[in-house]
């Protein structure tokens, strides 16, 4: 997997293939559109759903350890299971997974190399079938905080520059155009972005197969921002899914040491009272 | 039916009340999917079905319509 610094994260949808009886492996789809799944899914890929079981939504929140531990038990995973996620939309969703998976401390997760969309590009099986798991009795490891990162940490950054702060929405979103993505809710009082915070939108980081760029090529685009792993990094975005596919990129393809995740993002950055923020485009890196 | 393949997947990008939507559709089996997303970050806005491309190409371009029409812009 093109030199990066941990290809053992990423499998080739022939791997994919491959191992798709093996019972040491569990794969894993997870998509923004919920409903891909019922429509046809890798045979033996079992779904889970972003928004009901990847969230607390009455903490607004990631889901707990007991929780977590319960969707790992209901999905026929034990901690020595070799986890693959793919999804639509160059793996967004399945990133965010991932970043929780990590974050519980589950040894052996990985992505599938360009997701859904290649997998159906490539006319690989379908099947609508939703298979049976044996149940197993999972236990997690407290959540490594040191993957995710809080409102007083960016608070932090933001006043001393003691991170590097990458904002991956779209330039729109960005300057402060739009308050959403188009066609989507908007979740906040005001548009802008971090003060400080580079503009390095998530999907950068894929060819259009969406797999991900060469190790070349992602250095090349990270670095164009001032980006290159020699001081932490905080990824966000509007409600920390997009973030965590940077996170994925920069953690895991180009070897950064220390990345968070800020999940709070602009949701709560944006509607927080009093705190400051700018509008328009970013000048040049290192301007 | 529960094994199948997706045939003639194609992509295609279009603009659409003014915002860039990317169109990719396939047959499985009889029928023709499609789903219109919103370019970035890519989010789903319509999934829909039809008997021939078209079909199902216009009705999810009438839903994407019916929510970027909503989209507001503002002064940067």
């Amino acid at each position: 997997m093109a030199n990066y610094a941990h290809p053992e994260v990423l499998v080739s949808t022939d791997w994919v293939a491959g191992h798709s009886a093996d019972p040491s492996v569990r794969v894993v789809e997870v998509d923004v559109d919920t409903k891909a799944y019922e429509e046809g899914h890798i045979p033996g890929a079992i779904a889970w759903n972003w928004n009901a079981q990847l969230c607390d939504t009455v903490r607004r929140d990631i889901v707990s350890q007991e929780q977590f531990e319960e969707l790992m038990s209901a999905s026929g995973i034990s901690p020595n299971t070799t986890v693959v996620i793919y999804g639509d939309n160059n793996n967004w969703f399945a990133a965010w997974a991932l970043w929780q998976m990590k974050m519980y401390g589950h040894a052996d997760v990985r992505l599938m190399n360009g997701g859904r969309k290649k997998w159906l590009s490539e006319g690989r099986e379908l099947s609508t079938e939703v298979p049976q798991v044996q149940r197993t009795h999972y236990r997690a490891k407290p959540a490594d905080l040191s993957l995710r990162a809080f409102l007083p940490q960016v608070q932090q950054a933001c006043g001393s520059g003691a991170a590097a702060l990458v904002d991956v929405r779209s330039p729109q979103e960005y300057t402060g155009e739009i308050l959403a993505p188009p066609g989507l809710p908007e979740t906040c009082q005001r548009g802008g972005h971090i003060p400080g915070a580079r503009n390095i939108p998530w999907g950068k980081a894929c060819r259009d197969d969406g797999t991900f760029k060469s190790y070349e090529e992602l250095q090349q685009l990270y670095e164009a921002e001032g980006v290159d792993g020699s001081q932490p990094v905080i990824a966000y975005c509007r409600i920390g899914e997009r973030s965590s596919h940077t996170w994925f990129v920069l953690k895991y393809l180009l070897g950064f040491s220390h990345v968070t995740n800020y999940d709070g993002s602009w949701t709560e950055w944006g509607n927080l009272v009093g705190a400051s923020i700018e509008r328009g485009a970013a000048a040049r890196a290192g301007a | 039916m529960s094994a199948m393949k997706a045939e003639e997947f194609a992509e295609r990008k279009v603009e659409v009340a003014g915002w860039p939507v990317n169109l990719s559709s396939y047959r499985l089996g009889e029928v023709y999917h499609c789903k219109a997303d919103n370019v970035s970050p890519g989010a789903a806005l319509a999934r829909t079905t039809g008997a021939t491309r078209e079909e199902a190409e216009d009705k999810a371009l009438r839903r994407a319509e019916e929510l970027l029409a909503r989209t507001r812009r503002l002064p940067a």
